[in-house]
C-alpha cells in the first residue's frame, strides 16, 4: 500500500521537475493575473480605502495556480490512458485506492510547489506577508488545497474517454471555481447570490485560510476553511477512489 | 506436465454482441501456447479477461490455481503482461520504468535491482538504460516491455500481438529471448498472433479463434492435417474464411463491421 503511494507520488514529480516549460508555463497565468489586476486595479481599491490590493490579491493568485495545476495534474489520467500507461498501472497486484492516493498526493505536491513559486513571484511584485511564521503553515494549506482539487482532477479524469472534454473541464470547472471564488475580490460586500455561490465552491476557504495567515485577514475564518476543506478533501478522496477503481481499459 | 491456465465455457458479452462464445481451453505450464486468429476474433478481450482486466459474462478461468474474478491479486502477481499498445512511461528512463514495475509487484530492492540489470542486458538496452523511452525506437519498447513483464518473475508471460510492427530481425531476436527464458525458467508462454508463421514455428500448441470460437486446436502438423493443407497459412484461410475483417476503431464496441460467412 505504502510503496504504491510513494512510486506514484515519485513519478508525478519526476515528471513535474523534468518539464521546464511546464513549470514556466503555468507561471505565466497567475503572473499575469497578479500583474494585470493587481496594478490594474490597485489604485481603485486603494481610493475604496481598503488598502494593498496586490496584498489582497497575492493568496488569491496562489490559490489559482494551485487549483489549475492540480486538476490538470488529476485530469493526465486521461493521458495515461491513451499512452497505455494506465494499463499497466491498472494490472499490478496493488489496490486500487493506493494507486489513486499516490497519484493525488503527487498532484498536489507539484501543485505546492507551484504554489510556492508564484507565492515568491508575488513577493517580488511587492506583497509583504504580515508574518514569516505562517509560511509552514500556508505551505500545509497549499498541500491541502492541492490535494482537494487533485482528487477532483483524478475523478474527472476516470470520467473522460479522451482529450475532447478537457476544454470543457477548463470552461465549466476550473474557470467557474476560480472567479467565483473570493480569490479576486472581498466577500463581504457582494451580492448575497454571490456570497452563496462563493460559500460552495471550496477553493475560496483554501483562499481565505491562505489570506487569514498571510494578512490576517478572512471572511469565514481559520476553523471554518479548516473543517470545510478537510471535509470536503475526504468526500473527493472517496470518490475520486470510487470512479478511479471503476475504470475499465 | 500440469495446466497452469483452464478457461471453461468464457463467454463475454459487449451489449448485444458477443465477442467470446463460450471458449474452452488449456495450456500445460512451461509450454508455449498461440491464440491464432484474424482481427477482431476476440484474442484480446479474451487475454484482458485472463489478466484481470475485464470482467468474463460468464464461465469460469483458472491461471495458476487462482480466479481472477476473485482473487484478482493472486493472478496479477502470477502474470506478466506486454500489451498489445506501449504501455510505458515516456518521460521516464528505461531504468525508472522498470523500478517502477518493481515496486509496483513488491520486488524487494536487492533483487530488484540485479534483476533489472540482469534483464535490461538481456534484451540489450542496459546501455541505454538512462534514456528516456520518449527516445526509443518501436523494437526497443517492445524489448523493454518484455522485461518489465518479466521483472517479477511471472510464471506465465501473455504477449498480446508482440511482434507486430516489429522488422523480421527483431521479431526473431525477440523470440529468441524468449524460448531462452523458457528454458532457464521454466516460463508459460500465451501469444495471441496473426502472423501464421510465428505461431507455427514458435508455439507448441494453437488455438485458431475466430468470430469468438475456438474453431481448432492443435500442433501445427494436426491442423494441417485435419485441413488437408499444405501450409499452415492455407489450413488458417480455410478455418476462417478469405473475407477481408475489420476492427470498429472505439476499442469498447468491438464490433465486426464485415462480418465473414463460412
Amino acid at each position: 500500500m505504502w510503496r504504491t503511494i510513494y512510486i506514484m507520488w515519485l513519478r508525478e514529480l519526476k515528471r513535474f521537475i523534468r518539464s521546464k516549460s511546464r513549470i514556466l508555463g503555468s507561471l505565466g497565468q497567475p503572473l499575469l493575473f497578479l500583474l494585470a489586476f493587481g496594478y490594474g486595479f490597485g489604485s481603485v481599491y486603494a481610493a475604496a480605502g481598503r488598502g494593498s490590493y496586490i496584498d489582497f490579491l497575492a493568496p488569491g493568485i496562489i490559490g489559482m495556480s494551485i487549483i489549475f495545476t492540480s486538476i490538470f495534474n488529476g485530469v493526465q489520467v486521461i493521458w495515461d490512458r491513451q499512452f497505455g500507461f494506465l494499463k499497466e498501472t491498472l494490472v499490478a497486484p496493488v489496490p486500487r485506492i493506493a494507486i489513486m492516493f499516490g497519484r493525488t498526493l503527487g498532484g498536489a505536491t507539484v501543485a505546492s510547489f507551484q504554489g510556492l513559486i508564484v507565492l515568491a513571484a508575488t513577493m517580488l511584485a511587492g506583497f509583504h506577508p504580515v508574518s514569516w511564521l505562517a509560511l509552514p503553515a500556508v505551505y500545509l494549506l497549499m498541500l491541502m488545497t492541492g490535494t482537494l482539487f487533485s482528487a477532483i482532477g483524478v475523478m474527472v479524469g476516470s470520467l473522460m474517454r479522451d482529450f475532447q472534454g478537457f476544454q470543457l473541464v477548463m470552461n465549466f470547472l476550473v474557470m467557474p471555481l476560480f472567479f467565483l471564488s473570493g480569490a479576486l475580490f472581498p466577500l463581504n460586500n457582494v451580492p448575497v447570490v454571490m456570497l452563496w455561490i462563493a460559500r460552495f465552491d471550496p477553493l475560496s476557504y483554501g483562499v481565505d485560510a491562505m489570506r487569514y495567515l498571510l494578512i490576517g485577514a478572512a471572511q469565514f475564518g481559520l476553523m471554518l476553511d479548516i473543517g470545510v476543506l478537510v471535509l470536503v478533501t475526504a468526500v473527493f478522496l472517496a470518490l475520486g477512489s470510487y470512479f478511479f477503481s471503476k475504470i475499465e481499459v | 506436465m500440469a495446466d497452469i491456465i483452464r478457461v471453461n465455457g468464457l463467454h463475454k458479452r459487449f451489449g448485444e454482441f458477443d465477442a467470446v462464445k463460450q471458449i474452452s481451453f488449456a495450456v500445460a505450464e512451461g509450454t508455449t501456447f498461440a491464440f491464432l486468429g484474424p482481427n477482431g476474433a476476440g484474442k484480446s478481450t479474451t487475454i484482458k479477461m485472463l489478466t484481470t482486466l475485464l470482467q468474463p459474462t460468464s464461465g469460469s478461468i483458472e491461471i495458476d490455481g487462482h480466479d481472477p474474478v476473485r482473487e484478482p491479486g493472486a493472478v496479477r502477481h502470477s502474470c506478466g503482461i506486454v500489451f498489445q499498445d506501449p504501455s510505458l512511461d515516456d518521460d521516464l528512463t528505461a531504468w525508472e520504468n522498470m523500478e517502477f514495475h518493481g515496486v509496483l509487484y513488491g520486488v524487494p530492492r536487492p533483487v530488484r535491482r540485479a534483476r533489472i540489470s540482469e534483464l535490461l542486458e538481456f534484451v540489450e538496452l542496459h546501455d541505454r538504460r538512462d534514456s528516456f523511452v520518449k527516445e526509443f525506437s518501436g523494437g526497443m519498447k517492445r524489448r523493454l516491455e518484455i522485461a518489465r513483464g518479466l521483472l517479477h518473475h511471472p510464471k506465465i508471460i501473455f504477449l498480446d500481438e508482440p511482434t507486430l510492427g516489429l522488422d523480421p530481425q527483431t521479431r526473431n531476436h525477440m523470440w529468441e529471448y524468449l524460448h531462452k527464458l523458457r528454458a532457464s525458467e521454466g516460463i508459460t508462454v500465451f501469444f495471441t498472433t496473426h502472423y501464421m508463421e510465428e505461431a507455427e514455428r514458435n508455439a507448441e500448441r494453437i488455438a485458431v479463434i475466430d468470430h469468438g470460437e475456438i474453431i481448432a486446436a492443435g500442433t501445427s502438423t494436426e491442423l494441417k492435417e485435419r485441413t488437408g493443407a499444405a501450409s499452415l497459412e492455407d489450413a488458417f484461410l480455410q478455418l476462417t474464411g478469405r473475407e477481408i475483417r475489420q476492427e470498429n476503431a472505439d476499442p469498447s464496441a468491438r464490433m465486426r463491421m464485415i462480418r465473414g460467412r463460412r
